[in-house]
């Protein structure tokens, strides 16, 4: 199938499409990321972002401030010094927000699972994990990959009330 | 440099890499200062300020200060052992000034006072952290800031 704005549209430029599938596109479509990084992974996001893996055609470029940005990449240690920070950062970010965790550290604490006494095994002991990244550190492809984890997840969103969603399962049978 | 070390009745490791004295704390300031004044020896450079723990066992703490000589080439190492319960030595700030942050280090890792240190707090650790973790006896906190510190290793998702 041809992508969206290849196509062309015979009935005078007049598309419909249900509202949760245009905001959905819209969303997925201008992910921007936090600029910031914590450990070694940080060396990759930065890479992700690089002519080479071109994050850009994502619609995704780093923002310097929590205010402006919508997903999170947690990239590397996550100390309990830290924490603290990401938690304040994650809460200035205005919803919809999304967090990947990418590498195994914010994912479970990675190498310093059992003798790192300043580490927290996971980020997402502190703030809620939309996609995880395994990898030490994961390669560009694999951090793109989460990526597009985020957007089928994004995809599938819907601003439909879950009340209208109860009615409709409570509905008798026929 | 060994007509210094000699005036101290000291003689270098030969085994170890740069030479090694150890010296009583006591006489610790006495000595660095002559190395870093003496136009002899002129050490105007600390590379490092190192703390060891030796552990309970062998009851003892260690400070190592590694100096070099810019002029002349020259390194060495200066040790001095100190007591496991209340280790405390003085600052050699007033010397060199990179040594500030050095002890500071020291400090919050291993809990070895700096008398006369201007500004002695943890450096890398947060500020209301509980213990000094390179202690090899260190045990770590069970929660910080409300999280559990340990690894919790996931429940399998039980049989629905
Ligand atoms: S997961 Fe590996 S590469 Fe990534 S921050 Fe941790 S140690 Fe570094």
């Amino acid at each position: 199938m041809k992508g969206f704005l290849d196509q062309e549209f015979a009935q005078g430029g007049v598309l419909v499409t249900k509202a949760d599938d245009l905001l959905n596109w819209a969303r997925l479509s201008s992910l921007f990321p936090m600029t910031f990084g914590l450990a070694c992974c940080a060396i990759e996001f930065m890479s992700t972002g690089t002519t080479v893996y071109d994050m850009d055609r994502f619609g995704m470029a780093p923002r310097a401030t929590p205010r402006q940005a919508d997903v999170m990449i947690v990239s590397g240690t996550v100390t309990f010094k830290m924490a603290d920070r990401i938690k304040r950062l994650y809460e200035q970010m205005s919803e919809p927000r999304y967090v990947i965790s990418m590498g195994s550290c914010s994912n479970c604490g990675g190498p310093y699972w059992q003798h790192g006494y300043h580490v927290v095994k996971g980020v997402d002991k502190i703030i809620p994990v939309d996609v995880y990244v395994p990898g030490c550190p994961p390669r560009p492809e694999a951090l793109i990959g989460g990526i597009l984890k985020l957007h089928e997840k994004i995809r599938g969103e819907s601003r439909v009330k879950p009340v209208e969603i109860e009615k409709l399962m409570n509905l008798p049978k026929t | 440099m060994n007509a210094v070390l000699e005036k101290y009745q000291l003689s270098p490791e030969s085994s170890a890499y740069p030479p090694t004295v150890r010296v009583d704390s006591q006489n610790l300031i006495l000595l660095l200062t002559e190395l870093r004044e003496n136009p002899a020896t002129y050490f105007d450079m600390l590379s490092c300020v190192t703390g060891i723990d030796n552990g309970p066992e062998a009851n003892t703490m260690e400070v190592i200060y590694h100096l070099y000589s810019i002029p002349f080439h020259q390194s060495l190492a200066v040790k001095v052992v100190l007591p496991r319960e209340n280790p405390e030595i003085e600052s050699v700030c007033h010397l060199w000034k990179t040594a500030e942050w050095h002890e500071r280090e020291a400090y919050d890792l291993l809990g070895i006072r700096f008398k006369n240190h201007p500004d002695l707090r943890r450096i890398l650790l947060p500020a209301d952290w509980v213990g000094h973790p390179l202690r090899k006896d260190y045990q770590h906190q069970e929660y910080y800031h409300g999280v559990h510190v340990a690894y919790q290793a996931p429940q399998p998702p039980s049989d629905r």
